[in-house]
């Protein structure tokens, strides 16, 4: 296959894609006086349209993506993008509105903002929800400046969040940034908190307990009561981090089981499209009490409709300019809507129902080093690999040349040699049943022929990539200004 | 609607082969006492044509966009080719996962590495990432990254910084030791310099300062960059109206150590708000400082040219508390419309688009204020927006306009209280000379 | 295996005394775990350490792993080489990967460190 050139090297001078109409104004030279102008772009590229539409789409061949591939990966939640919530977003009176429009001429949007919140409340059991959060990691940072916020109005200001060892890089490093120390609990033979640690180290300086439940290894945290209550007995708060959401959602909400603020991820379990990397969403959802922290502005509904409440004297400020990713919300939305109390149900039993079918077809195959139970995911190992070896890493770049997306690597930490599989509920067992095949392919051939894993992918656009030296010496843009 | 790809028989031989009879065994994990016992109080479900109609009349109680509308302040309504929705519809672009495994993923890679040029080209600046969220939290990154590179508590911020992206650095720096400070403006609408020259010393990490400016002057960088070179503090640009970048000097050129800014611009439509296009870039000297997801040049194991994420040991998954910042996601998919947008239009058709902008906005400038009771509220130089002060009140003239189907500009007197009587004007290239003129004729017409 | 006449901490860092001064650096151990290094941040020259302070830091691709004093002292010398050549603390850890030198404030910290047996025991534990 030829290597698709970048962009700057096909473009040359006299190339045009693009026209404007021409200005109809009476052109005055004196209104570029004062101005500090450029004299050009440099580099900058000039091609015609079908270049532009070429190399496009000849890149987007060299992606994986859902709507063609089974994407395994742990704590994704890489479901099925519902092809009517992208139509429903683009609707023109949502597409064209301006951010700054008079609140009584965007009554649709802000109804869209109040509805959303009301159904997350109830899906989770929380009692407010600001969707100002542009992504899971941002949500995570408002929860930890909430619960900031709480505890230093009451005089309690604390210094310290306790973060499970298996949770997500962003839990501490959310609580970093809110000046918070992060420290680390450890998890017990089952995977899940261990309680005697927990009273252990829920001092009064602890401000939070970062739970994610179910937690990184897919098992749900049955201790939950007890957990709240050992944090709360200390006047901590429990912040939930709701990325696994997906396995959770109408059979138990965290709202009722003692959390006091959760994240959601809208891209995850709200099958909003993942773009590549974004953009998503980070909802975060609180009970009461915090409730008058909440970013401004809150959405409220009031005898003349919907409005915007900027005045918050307590809020923590804002995270955003405007509203939140208003055009992911939409598809949120939509997909709720789309759904029903039963669809949700039914998406939490049937991802669960996927991931133990994998599971158990893998079982023996690969490593579990917890032998709890688990919920949407669960985590393998490269232990009897690596007798020969082939680390987590080959069996992943092998999974290419089976035509799947490799599971979620090397996390957590707690498991060396992780790969974490998340199946979701969307998938056939058709597709599920040529993963384990590829799988069971995968650990033979790390017995019997290890150098093909080692060596994997050979079937795709590029083979294995150096990362190293990628490190090493970073070349982060084109270099070619200078001719051009 | 349901989503899920299982036949009857295939719920059976699963349940066989984990070893249950029922779905509801899967969950004893969750104990009794806890597990949600009642149905979710939800609307019952959609189907496609319902959810259609749904939306649409939810849509139909929007209308600002039937108005003529002239409000800009951080939102910019551009002419976006068609090519843009086209490709970036593809589900090969909307559905993938973050590039983490390069092999699979060299068409999201390589647009961001194109990107990535295309910023530095435009900003003139040495490295830029992949995207952060929107422009006011790129503000705020790259305060903070300013603050962990010079150590100083003190960040300097123009008064004239975007209100919305001031209070998004408030929060983020609450609770660091970090002490924000305003510098004013003066009557040109530019950054004081004295007032400037009197509020830095040796404790200040940085100065913040945006051109266009949020009054929609556009400013004398390089004085601001010297200033702050000769007190060692950092330069941060921010650049909220990115199509400016199209004719104007470069921030890179002017002194700029960090660059932040709103990318919406290129190719993204209003959406009421989001989601936006953060952008970054700064001096190759700052790279292990620098927030943010990366795509860097490699070779795969037989020599040819690839693209990978690369010094993700900056970033969260990593290092965790001591991470440059706890951004996970960037923006990918809007990143990609702004590559496909910037690439469309290209060299030239990016000045055309800033040029036309200055002489559509320059004309109504000139025009509105020789109504009488229409003052030019600030004489430094525009390019896509101006404030007009209405000696006769602003309210009156706004509801006029609303009564004629016009959206004027934003009222500065929530943000600023000393602008009493004055609005943010935005004209761009989507603007004909008949909106302008009929802009003109109504405010004539009113304050008669 | 590991040099005889260093002495180990249980962080994976090696010490060379030769009269006042120490040379310290990690284990080929540290850098098998690490895998292939990127970049190494050092400290100033100057700097002065207590026992189990952060010296600097070792990246590699996928991780990052703190460098922490053995002993206490001062930074007398710094390996620039690592800035240009990072891959030398994979290739030769013991020796041209060496990290910092240090003016030592007391020789008798070295007593409560690994000597070279001790240390290839604690590895056995660690890797069974």
């Amino acid at each position: 296959m030829i290597r698709e050139p970048l962009i700057f090297e096909i473009s040359a001078e006299g190339k045009r894609a693009f026209d404007l109409p021409k200005l109809d104004v009476l052109e005055k030279k004196e209104f570029l006086n004062n101005l500090p102008l450029r004299e050009d772009i440099k580099g900058f590229p000039q091609v015609s349209e079908i270049e532009v539409v070429r190399h496009l789409t000849r890149l987007s061949q060299t992606n994986f993506c859902i709507d063609t591939t089974f994407y395994p990966l742990g704590s994704c939640t890489m479901k099925y993008n519902p092809k009517v919530n992208e139509k429903v977003a683009q609707l023109g009176n949502f597409l064209h509105s301006h951010p700054h429009a008079p609140q009584d001429l965007v009554q649709g949007n802000l109804e869209v903002l109040k509805s959303i919140e009301d159904f997350l409340c109830e899906i989770t059991g929380m009692e407010a929800f600001t969707l100002q959060p542009s992504a899971g990691a941002q949500g995570e940072l408002v929860g930890m400046m909430l619960i900031h916020a709480y505890l230093a109005d009451r005089g309690s200001p604390r210094k310290v969040v306790l973060v499970p060892d298996s949770a997500h890089g962003t839990n501490p490093s959310s609580a970093h940034i809110c000046g918070y120390l992060a420290q680390e609990i450890k998890s017990n033979e089952r995977g899940t908190i261990d309680l005697a640690g927990l009273i252990q180290q829920m001092t009064e300086d602890v401000a939070a307990l970062m739970i994610t439940n179910p937690n990184t290894l897919g098992v749900f945290e049955s201790d939950i009561l007890k957990i709240a209550e050992i944090v709360h007995a200390k006047g901590g708060l429990v912040y939930m981090d709701g990325a696994n959401m997906n396995a959770l959602v109408g059979k138990f909400r965290p709202g009722d089981m003692g959390v006091d603020v959760i994240h959601l991820n809208l891209h995850k379990t709200f099958s909003t499209p993942h773009g590549g990397g974004g953009p998503g969403a980070g909802p975060v959802g609180v009970k009461k009490h915090l409730i008058p922290y909440l970013p401004f502005p809150v959405v409220e509904k009031g005898p003349a409709g919907y409005v915007f409440n900027h005045n918050r004297p307590k809020s923590i400020g804002r995270v955003g300019s405007f509203y939140g990713n208003f055009l992911v919300i939409i598809k949120a939305l939509a997909y709720i809507l789309s759904l029903g109390a039963e669809g949700l149900r039914e998406t939490a039993e049937i991802a669960v129902l996927n991931s133990n079918y994998l599971r158990k077809s893998l079982e023996g195959v690969y490593h579990l080093k917890y032998s709890t139970p688990t919920l949407h995911e669960c985590v393998f190992s490269d232990k009897l690999q690596k007798e020969h070896g082939v680390k987590n890493i080959d069996i992943a770049k092998r999974l290419i040349d089976y035509g799947h997306h490799p599971p979620t690597m090397s996390f957590p930490l707690i498991v060396p040699g992780a790969l974490m599989v998340e199946p979701t509920e969307t998938e056939s067992k058709k597709d599920l049943d040529l993963f384990i095949e590829a799988m069971k392919k995968i650990a033979t051939e790390a017995r019997e022929t290890p150098e093909v894993v080692k060596s994997a992918p050979h079937t795709s656009y590029v083979r294995r990539l150096d990362e190293t030296s990628a490190a090493r010496n970073p070349v982060l843009r084109w270099e070619g200004d200078e001719e051009k | 609607m349901s989503y899920i790809s299982l036949s009857h028989e295939d719920k059976k031989k699963m349940l066989a082969v984990i070893g249950i009879s029922s779905l509801d065994e899967l969950f004893c994990c969750i104990p009794e006492e806890i597990r949600l016992k009642r149905d979710l109080n939800l609307p019952s479900p959609l189907v496609e044509p319902e959810l259609i109609h749904h939306f649409e009349e939810i849509g139909k109680r929007n209308s600002d966009s039937s108005y003529l509308s002239f409000l800009g302040a951080g939102a910019y309504r551009h002419f976006i080719p068609y090519v843009v929705d086209y490709l970036s519809s593809r589900g090969e672009f909307i559905s993938p996962y973050t590039p983490y495994q390069p092999e699979v993923s060299q068409g999201t890679l390589q647009v961001i590495f194109e990107y990535q040029t295309l910023i530095c080209q435009l900003t003139e600046m040495e490295i830029a990432n992949a995207s952060l969220y929107e422009g006011a939290s790129a503000a705020a990154e790259a305060v903070l990254m300013a603050h962990r590179l010079r150590g100083n508590p003190k960040i300097l911020v123009a008064n004239t910084l975007h209100p919305q992206y001031k209070s998004v650095i408030q929060t983020y720096v609450k609770n660091l030791p970090i002490e924000i400070k305003e510098v004013n403006y003066n009557e040109r609408g530019e950054l004081d310099l004295d007032d400037f020259a009197r509020k830095i010393d040796a404790e200040t990490s940085a100065v913040v300062c945006q051109s266009p400016n949020f009054m929609g002057i556009v400013e004398n960088l390089d004085r601001i960059a010297e200033l702050a070179r000769k007190h060692q503090a950092l330069f941060i640009v921010v650049v909220a109206e990115a199509a400016s970048l199209g004719i104007l000097k470069a921030p890179g050129a002017c002194g700029a150590d960090i660059v932040a800014g709103e990318g919406q611009s290129f190719g993204l439509p209003l959406s009421f708000g989001g989601p936006y296009l953060g952008f970054m870039a700064c001096k190759k000297d700052f790279i292990r400082q620098f927030p943010g997801r990366i795509a860097g040049e490699t070779k795969d194991a037989e020599g040819r040219k690839g693209f990978v994420l690369t010094l993700s040991t900056r970033e969260q998954h990593i290092r965790r508390e001591k991470a440059t910042s706890n951004i996970c996601s960037n923006q990918a998919w809007c990143g990609l419309r702004a590559t496909i947008f910037l690439e469309t239009l290209g060299r030239k058709g990016m000045r055309e688009l800033a040029y036309q902008n200055i002489q559509k906005a320059n004309y109504a400038l000139e025009k509105l204020s020789e109504i009488n009771g229409v003052k030019r509220r600030f004489s430094g130089p525009v390019f896509n927006e101006f404030v007009l002060e209405f000696a006769g009140g602003w309210p009156k003239v706004e509801g006029f306009l609303r009564q004629n189907g016009v959206l004027g500009g934003l009222s500065l007197e929530p943000f600023f209280p000393e602008l009493k009587n004055c609005a943010l004007f935005c004209v761009t290239e989507m603007h004909k000379k008949d909106n302008i003129d009929r802009l003109v004729r109504l405010v004539g017409e009113v304050l008669r | 295996m590991y040099p005889r006449d260093f002495y180990y901490s249980k962080d994976h860092e090696w010490v060379k005394l030769e009269g006042d001064t120490a040379t310290v650096g990690i284990t080929d151990f540290a850098q098998k775990q690490l895998g292939d290094v990127v970049y190494v941040e050092l400290p100033a020259i100057g700097t002065r350490l207590g026992v189990h302070q952060t010296i600097g830091v070792v990246e590699s691709v996928k991780a990052v792993s703190d460098v922490y004093s053995p002993i206490s002292g001062e930074v007398i010398a710094v390996n620039e080489e690592l800035n240009n050549s990072p891959e030398m603390l994979n290739q030769d850890p013991h020796a041209k990967g060496w990290i910092i030198r240090m003016k030592v404030n007391d020789k008798a910290e070295i007593e409560k460190l690994m000597n070279s047996v001790d240390y290839e025991k604690y590895l056995e534990g660690i890797e069974s």
